[in-house]
């Protein structure tokens, strides 16, 4: 047993995990302003923006796969574009992976923001503009803290779902050791090629590591609408 | 001196109506304002605020807060708004949502101090019971020195005994910051005690300003006694009927002949009234 496990490659895991908090960074700098406009807005253009960004929800990953692909792909006038300017590649590469992640992964970090910035008392943000305080002001200094269970629902769920992403991963990024093979697709070779021993250990990993976030989540939150008495 | 000329469409339950308000206020008056529901009274304190926006002119004193040509944003505006949910902070403890408004630190524990909250000020305001959140909030609506002081109901939601407590604190801070101040409020006791004129809102239009006195008291004639009560029950008891009304927090027996009750419907608005005297206080 110990033999096992001191073979096993572990690649897959930290590529799984780097690609995740990648992935969980940057869409909390893009979906914090977003979230604030969703919850603030009553403008027609809101459910448009809702239903986009609730699309990778219900679209089959290979449909969201295929379009990243198909726009990232150096055909396609968005990957020339960075391959002649930037001298990057956007497909079946680790940049490609974090693109694809982070459309793949947009509305797990938008819904939960947008929720605890609807959910704010509306005077005590109202509270904060007539005591002098600009709109960007109050959303860091009131807003921002005073929604603590939706930012950490946000930040974890978004990791954990980026950590178990497969089809849009394997479609954008193929399975390229130390490169775009992250733990999932690791594992689906591994079943594959009857490797069964290393699939069970790869799965049980993923089961308690995921268990142990979601967990960590549901404590912290129970303990966070106590302190400050839900979101009002 | 506080010009307000003011007029906006409003959708409210009872259909839509037209907020129309022309006004003068002397500087340092203490104004109530009173109304049914849905009469506007909350929505003309937020334009006063520059939460919602109107058509007309704010002036205060020489400032120009709202014309045909500017909107003053709210930020900008030098008020304090008291909500009626107190609207703290949850994040910050007492003495850092005062320091918010203004990092006047000295200020702050002046009004602390004033309101008898010193001890609490490390305190985050969920562990705080609803009188002492208010008087927080009215701390904090005073750390911008505000030039107009607006309260939406701010002690309704208050037992009787913190209200009084409050209605004193609201006074001593009126009179040590002489600030101009609109409270909206239901409660003609708190009316009476604080203000120095009142305004009746209804359906958006002004339709009593007057002293509180000259506005309150509601005597007609030469009747000595008369309250305003909801009538709750009428009860036959032997030949005579007595009708069971509600006046302010008490219940009062009043004996009517059979062609008043027939005439009389149960939770209908009636007026008691009687010619004593000499009555006896005690």
């Amino acid at each position: 047993m110990l033999e096992i496990l001191q073979n096993l490659e572990f690649t897959p895991f930290l590529l799984s995990f780097k690609l995740a908090a990648l992935t969980t960074l940057i869409l909390f700098i893009l979906c914090l302003p977003l979230a604030w406009y969703l919850s603030q807005t009553s403008s027609k253009a809101k459910p448009f923006l809702e239903a986009v960004t609730a699309l990778p929800i219900v679209l089959p990953p290979s449909v969201l796969g295929f379009y990243i692909l198909f726009a990232l792909s150096q055909n396609s006038p968005i990957g020339a574009f960075f391959d002649e300017y930037f001298d990057v590649k956007l497909v079946f590469n680790f940049t490609g992976l974090v693109v694809a992640s982070c459309f793949y992964s947009l509305p797990f970090m938008v819904q939960p923001l947008q929720s605890g910035f609807e959910n704010i008392n509306k005077n005590m943000l109202e509270a904060s503009y007539v005591s002098g305080k600009s709109k960007f002001e109050t959303i860091f200094r009131v807003a921002v803290p005073n929604i603590k269970p939706a930012l950490m629902t946000a930040i974890i769920v978004t990791f954990a779902h980026t950590v178990g992403e497969f089809g849009v991963v394997l479609m954008v990024g193929g399975s390229i050791p130390d490169e775009t093979k992250v733990a999932s697709v690791a594992i689906y070779e591994m079943v594959e090629i009857m490797d069964y021993t290393s699939a069970h250990i790869y799965s049980a990993i993923m089961v308690i590591i995921s268990f142990l976030v979601l967990l960590s989540v549901y404590m912290f939150n129970s303990k966070q609408n106590k302190k400050i008495g839900g979101f009002h | 001196m506080i010009k307000i000329e003011l007029s906006k469409k409003l959708h409210g339950t009872n259909g839509q109506m037209d907020l129309d308000v022309d006004l003068e206020i002397k500087e340092g008056d203490f104004i109530a304002l009173a109304g049914q529901s849905g009469s506007g009274k909350t929505t003309l304190l937020r334009i006063l605020a520059g939460l919602e926006d109107a058509k007309g002119t704010i002036k205060i004193g020489e400032d120009t807060w709202l014309d045909d040509k500017n909107v003053l944003p709210p930020q900008k505006r030098k008020i304090g708004f008291v909500f009626q949910d107190y609207a703290l902070f949850p994040n910050m403890s007492v003495e850092e949502n005062l320091l918010f408004v203004n990092k006047d630190t000295k200020l702050a524990n002046h009004l602390l101090d004033l309101t008898e909250l010193s001890e609490l000020k490390n305190r985050v305001p969920n562990t705080l019971s609803g009188g002492q959140k208010q008087r927080v909030s009215l701390c904090r609506a005073m750390m911008s020195r505000p030039k107009l002081l607006l309260m939406d109901e701010p002690l309704s939601a208050l037992d009787p005994a913190m209200r009084t407590k409050l209605q004193n604190e609201i006074l001593t801070l009126h009179k040590e910051f002489g600030t101009t101040t609109i409270m909206v409020s239901h409660d003609p006791s708190e009316i009476y005690r604080l203000a120095s004129r009142v305004l009746v809102l209804d359906l958006g239009k002004i339709i009593n300003d007057g002293k509180p006195k000259e506005v309150l008291l509601k005597t007609q004639g030469s009747q000595k006694f008369s309250f305003e009560g909801e009538l709750l029950d009428i009860t036959k008891v032997d030949v005579i009927y007595v009708a069971i009304v509600s006046i302010g927090q008490q219940l009062v027996e009043v004996v009517v002949s059979s062609d008043e009750a027939k005439n009389l419907k149960i939770g209908q608005s009636v007026s008691v009234s009687t010619k004593a005297f000499s009555p006896i206080i005690t």
